[in-house]
């Protein structure tokens, strides 16, 4: 691409979106990163060191000797912090795959349909989207009672003699968790399984391969974008997971969401909470950056 | 390499004609294939020969393509058999088809550079890794593709996808070569050069090609028969030469190429036709057909004459006056109203460049063809 001299108009429409990045996720960011090297205080904000400009150069000076990486030693020494972690990244894992295994061939068979229907089908897979989250969680609440319609259906089928317990449980958490997230995996996937050329399908079968090593070779291969795009669009939000794993899920193993929650609301230790959420940032930036760099060079190819 | 048109050909034989094997490689029976209420192929039957390049031409829409894909075994038909060396192949899922096809759109895997192209379909015989590598090799050579091997589709030119495409179907050896429109996406200098590779390739191969066109001078040229189509069904399956000079009705005469066409009734003695519109018009050839019956004359342009003065022999000659100039280079065709008010099409060769005293529109002139010129159709 030719270099062209922007216009004023165009560099204002560019800078656009870079001010909103900066004001609204680069500034609040630093701020937490900086809370997470303050320690906690009863004061107001609720940490030291507070930058003192009005103290002159000495203000600056004490600003920053005042700074340390206690919490983060912190998070090392105490196992609560690893634990929250692995369940969290475990959970995550998990029910991505759960969602890609279910979530493929409902996106396969809404791209399959006569296109008239199509529209109908999206529609329909983001239906629940109407319902507020919250309430669609307490449902599942009550559905997974000891009493509810769940155990209830169970029972009159047959299928269990004693009402098992699913509340308070990671099965909860995971039913939650699909629930929730189908939509956000079976819509990326959807759009590239719709654009997919029926012909190179035919070209396949011509050339001697039957229909499920199609799939294999041409089908998972071309809809890869949409398995990585539908991927992270799951995996990123379900580790930082809160409202789920703290209606349905147990008290015993939190999830870094709630571990965070605690810090923050109940311990009122903001600096520790913090340095919870920047080792999170960390853990989900490296995978995010990994896989970005992958997909652009999918995509200078293809 | 030489060749100029369609009769001057003697090296191209139809096989159909000198293979004493009286089996077709391909016969296909009574074929119908219906979309809803629309007949795409109707009850068609058609013979094609072991090393034959056949074509099948006609407008869109015509059902052509549904022929192929039906032959490929993508669509399922209503009626009819497909037989291929005498084994019906209404069974036989596409995957297990020994005809491979070549798709307008060329279909290459994006995922896959050039060389895994070529070599997905031999992968799917299970052939040993080796074997596989020197074919496909061999045949990246042939289309002349040995040095872009490990490209993907997106970094061609069109010219070279088209290749690849050939190349991926070529490589296994299919019974029979399907070719769905392979040269409309080429622009037309590329496209001139590749039909005569695709001539080339078949003959150094042996292999037997249907193609599908709607270009008629592409059919034309690298056909040694051709099968017009029109509305499902087959409308005349002929040499290319034959199709042109002997269409079997006023549907082809006037699809293959132009004509002029004047209706008439088949005169007394048989070597004329009478009450055209340009009066009574004697033919070479005894009509086979009984005196009054109805028939068309239907004449070429390139056979018509055109002079500003009145020729001596009066004879198939008729007056009139220029209303259009077609200017083509190397032929103008002229639009020109006769008495009736009908237009007469004459196809006139430009061999003396800008000469002084050809025709300028609102011209009187006097056109004039010989009795062989025309042709008689009965329907």
């Amino acid at each position: 691409m030719k270099k062209q001299p922007r216009s004023l108009w165009q560099r204002f429409a560019i800078s656009l979106p870079y001010a909103w990045l900066v004001a609204f996720f680069l500034v609040p960011f630093l701020i937490v990163l900086k809370i997470s090297f303050s320690q906690g205080a009863i004061a107001l904000p609720p940490y030291r060191p507070v930058l003192d400009l009005t103290a002159g150069w000495q203000g600056i000076e004490r600003f920053f000797t005042g700074l340390s990486f206690d919490n983060y030693r912190l998070l090392g020494s105490d196992p609560l912090y690893l634990l929250s972690y692995v369940k969290s990244l475990e959970i995550a894992a998990f029910s991505t795959l759960m969602l890609l295994v279910i979530g493929y061939p409902i996106a396969y068979g809404m791209a399959r349909t006569p296109r008239r229907l199509q529209a109908v089908l999206v529609v329909l897979v983001m239906l629940p989207f109407w319902t507020s989250f919250l309430i669609r969680i307490y449902a599942w609440m009550n559905i997974l009672q000891r009493d509810g319609p769940l155990n209830e259906l169970l029972m009159t089928l047959h299928i269990v003699r004693e009402p098992p317990v699913w509340l308070a449980t990671d099965t909860a958490i995971y039913i939650g968790i699909v629930y929730s997230y189908l939509p956000f995996m079976v819509l990326p996937l959807y759009a590239v399984l719709e654009k997919l050329d029926e012909s190179l399908l035919e070209a396949a079968a011509d050339l001697g391969c039957p229909r499920w090593k199609t799939f294999w070779l041409v089908t998972l291969p071309l809809s890869s974008p949409g398995v990585l795009a539908g991927v992270l669009l799951c995996f990123i939000p379900i580790v930082g997971e809160f409202v789920i794993p703290d209606l349905l899920g147990g008290s015993r193993a939190p999830m870094i969401g709630q571990t965070i929650w605690m810090e923050f609301f109940g311990n009122k230790d903001w600096p520790t909470a913090s340095a919870v959420a920047i080792v999170l940032v960390c853990l989900l930036v490296t995978p995010i950056v990994v896989f970005q760099h992958q997909a652009m060079r999918g995509g200078e190819r293809s | 390499m030489q060749i100029t048109g369609a009769k001057d050909r003697p090296t191209k034989s139809s096989p159909a004609s000198v293979d004493g094997n009286p089996r077709p490689l391909l016969r296909i029976e009574g074929l119908s294939k219906r979309f809803g209420s629309f007949m795409a192929v109707d009850r068609l039957s058609l013979d094609i020969h072991a090393g034959e390049f056949f074509a099948l031409l006609g407008p869109s829409g015509c059902g052509k393509t549904t022929l192929l894909r039906l032959i490929a075994g993508f669509e399922r038909p209503n009626a009819g058999r497909i037989v291929l060396d005498g084994v019906d192949l209404a069974p036989v899922p596409p995957y297990r088809r020994p005809v491979n096809m070549m798709f307008q759109s060329y279909a290459l895997f994006p995922h896959l550079t050039v060389e895994a192209n070529v070599a997905f379909g031999l992968k799917q015989e299970g052939l040993p890794r080796g074997e596989i590598a020197g074919r496909v090799a061999d045949m990246l050579a042939l289309v002349k593709l040995e040095s872009l091997g490990t490209r993907k589709p997106n970094e061609l030119s069109g010219g070279q996808r088209q290749r690849v495409a050939l190349a991926r179907c070529l490589v296994k050896r299919p019974r029979v070569l399907l070719l769905d429109e392979p040269l409309a996406a080429l622009d037309k200098k590329l496209r001139d050069l590749t039909r005569f590779e695709l001539m080339e390739l078949q003959r150094q191969l042996g292999l037997t090609f249907v193609i599908v066109t709607h270009d008629q001078s592409e059919a034309m040229i690298v056909a040694d028969r051709i099968g017009v189509m029109d509305r499902g069904r087959l409308m005349q399956v002929a040499a290319p030469d034959e199709i042109y000079e002997r269409p079997g009705s006023r549907w082809v005469a006037d699809f293959v190429g132009d004509i002029n066409l004047f209706e008439g009734r088949v005169g007394d003695d048989r070597l004329s036709v009478e009450g055209t519109a340009a009066g009574r018009l004697r033919i070479a050839a005894p009509i086979g057909a009984e005196p009054r019956t109805p028939v068309w004359v239907a004449v070429r342009p390139e056979r018509i004459r055109l002079s500003h003065d009145k020729p001596p022999n009066l004879e198939n000659c008729l007056a009139g006056t220029i209303v259009e100039i077609g200017y083509l280079g190397d032929v103008s065709i002229y639009q020109v109203r006769i008495a009736d008010g009908s237009r007469v099409k004459a196809a006139v060769a430009n061999t003396d460049g800008n000469g002084g005293d050809s025709p300028q529109p609102a011209d009187n002139v006097w056109l004039s063809f010989s009795p062989e010129a025309p042709i008689v159709l009965m329907r």
